[in-house]
């Protein structure tokens, strides 16, 4: 029998943590599923228990997800949310109830129920780094910025000796400073853009006063470790045979052209890449839910006023929406399941000044994007035997042929002709960088179009063939 | 704090508990536990939070599973996921 439930929260991270507590805290039966194995997703990430270490240490807004947990325990014990740990999602189906085909995260996970009802969604499904290829960054010992942060935080471990962290955008920061306070040596933070570009944007960056104390903050740290932060940097080579030995940095122009005679190579043996970051919308496209380009170019999911998609019943909260940071995330979460419980409950939602601080929190995410833009000619740094898909080992040679002699003009043409996105992320690591490229290739603009195109996935996670094939047979859902 | 110890391709190695089976290997000094099935090229740890698939390897014979998501536990066997 399958178990119904007011509302499914996906996503416990800051976003669908804070929805449950509130979602349940308004009265309705929740089950909140997340593939982690304890709340707080990739932006509260929790050491082990046995690391034995101060789990505040590199976390910002401890108390308030202290409170959060605090929170969603006692709404377990109340039977008021149910909580499944280390699940993910992998099929969707819309409809009245909407269907969640579960499976664990991970294989040694504990079982978990086949299918959950709900009537209502609280999509929360966060997001990863954005990557760019380059000449290299295939080897090992190249990973994603998140992903160092993810080391560093939750398993306390050290991935390098020597850093080169580069991309664009705020988030280098805390991730070098914290790869330098774990004992590691940062050779040079490159920043793409200049920090002058925030300079246009103080109107919009003085919503957000706070965020200004805290890359101030990150500074501070930067000159006491002696942490070398070049702007308007490029890396444009990851260099090693096996494995990573060391970078090419280049000065570029405002539009990403590398100033000729500035290049220059370093020894490092980690290589941090993060171009910002972009949201998981499987659930979100699977249920039919319209998109839209944000300001940074990354898809995401249009929302109204009161978090609400273009899906009835379908609200979504966090980078889903706009990569906008978990206070923001927080805020969203909050009002998605306020709206909710206002309109289940008929009583009138008063959320003003809730409004009021997300609105200031989406313009100084605007601002964000605005200061730290995917550079314009970024695909100059490839050469044509950079893989474009790590997954399927597909080159850049492969992607200008598909656009160049074969004809093919979008994204989704290019997969098939090249297999670019097919492999085993989906994707997830190359279609925003494709899309931009063949864009770019064919002369037209990225659109969201062209995103979608390569951003649905039947499955959100893989599910096993035996599942896939009793899923013809419908369930009937019960009342819990 | 509690070590644990796992075998990678025959190899025994300690572990902290509450470290990612990604973690564990990376803190032992290996950084690529795959290749990829047509150009034979190395693979290891790329995203660290379970969208990119580098990192898959086959825990206590269970093939393809996401190293950086799976907890190292007392007395797992490592070892490559051959084939893609």
């Amino acid at each position: 029998m399958t178990e119904r439930f007011q509302v499914a929260v996906v996503g416990a991270g800051p976003a669908g943590l804070t929805a449950a507590v509130h979602a349940a805290a308004g009265g309705l039966s929740v089950v909140l599923i997340d593939a982690g194995a304890r709340p707080g997703g990739q932006y509260w990430r929790h050491r082990g228990p046995a690391l034995g270490t101060d789990e505040r240490a590199g976390h910002h807004d401890w108390r308030a997800f202290a409170a959060l947990c605090d929170a969603l325990q006692a709404h377990v014990e109340a039977g008021r949310v149910h909580y499944l740990a280390r699940a993910q999602v992998a099929l969707l189906q819309p409809g009245q109830p909407f269907l969640m085909h579960l499976t664990p995260a991970t294989g040694d996970a504990p079982a978990v129920p086949d299918v959950v009802a709900a009537t209502d969604l609280i999509l929360c499904p966060g997001g990863y780094d954005r990557q760019l290829p380059v000449p290299g960054w295939d080897l090992p010992g190249v990973m994603a910025a998140g992903g160092v942060q993810a080391l560093l935080t939750g398993s306390r471990t050290l991935p390098g000796k020597r850093a080169v962290i580069a991309g664009t955008g705020p988030f280098l920061l805390p991730v070098a400073a914290g790869f330098a306070a774990a004992g590691g040596e940062v050779v040079a933070v490159c920043e793409a853009n200049s920090p002058l570009r925030w300079a246009r944007q103080a109107h919009r960056a003085a919503q957000a006063p706070g965020k200004g104390r805290e890359a101030l903050g990150y500074l501070t740290t930067f000159a006491r470790h002696k942490i070398p932060y070049r702007p308007r940097t490029v890396l444009t080579r990851v260099l090693g045979d096996s494995e990573v030995g060391g970078a090419v940095l280049a000065k570029v122009d405002p539009t990403g052209r590398v100033v000729p005679g500035t290049s220059r190579e370093v020894e490092a043996d980690l290589v941090a890449f993060g171009w910002g970051f972009t949201p998981s919308l499987e659930l979100l496209l699977a249920v039919g839910a319209k998109t839209r380009l944000d300001a940074d170019g990354s898809l995401v999911v249009a929302v109204d006023a009161d978090q609400a998609t273009s899906v009835p019943r379908v609200r979504a909260a966090g980078e889903a929406t706009g990569v906008g940071g978990a206070a923001l995330a927080r805020l969203e979460g909050e009002l998605a399941a306020r709206s909710l419980v206002a309109d289940a409950t008929g009583k009138p939602l008063r959320a003003r000044a809730l409004r009021r601080r997300i609105r200031r929190l989406r313009t100084f995410a605007q601002a964000m994007h605005a200061a730290h833009p995917i550079p314009a000619s970024w695909a100059q740094w490839l050469t044509d035997d950079t893989l474009v898909c790590r997954c399927e080992e597909v080159p850049v040679a492969a992607v200008r042929n598909a656009t160049g002699n074969l004809g093919a003009t979008d994204p989704r043409t290019v997969r098939s002709l090249t297999r670019v996105g097919m492999g085993w992320c989906q994707g997830r690591i190359c279609a925003s960088a494709c899309a931009r490229l063949v864009a770019g290739l064919t002369n037209g603009a990225l659109t969201a179009d062209a995103l979608q195109a390569t951003s649905s996935r039947a499955f959100a996670a893989p599910l096993e063939l035996s599942r896939v094939a009793r899923l013809d047979a419908p369930s009937t859902p019960e009342d819990a | 704090m509690s070590t644990v110890t796992v075998t990678f391709a025959g190899r025994t190695m300690r572990a902290r508990d509450g470290q990612s089976v990604a973690a564990a290997l990376t803190a032992a000094g290996v950084r690529s536990w795959r290749t990829t099935r047509r150009g034979a090229r190395p693979r290891g740890l790329f995203c660290g939070i379970g969208a990119c698939f580098d990192c898959l390897l086959t825990i206590d014979g269970r093939p393809a599973q996401r190293a950086c998501l799976v907890p190292v536990r007392d007395g797992m066997i490592l070892g490559e996921t051959g084939g893609d």
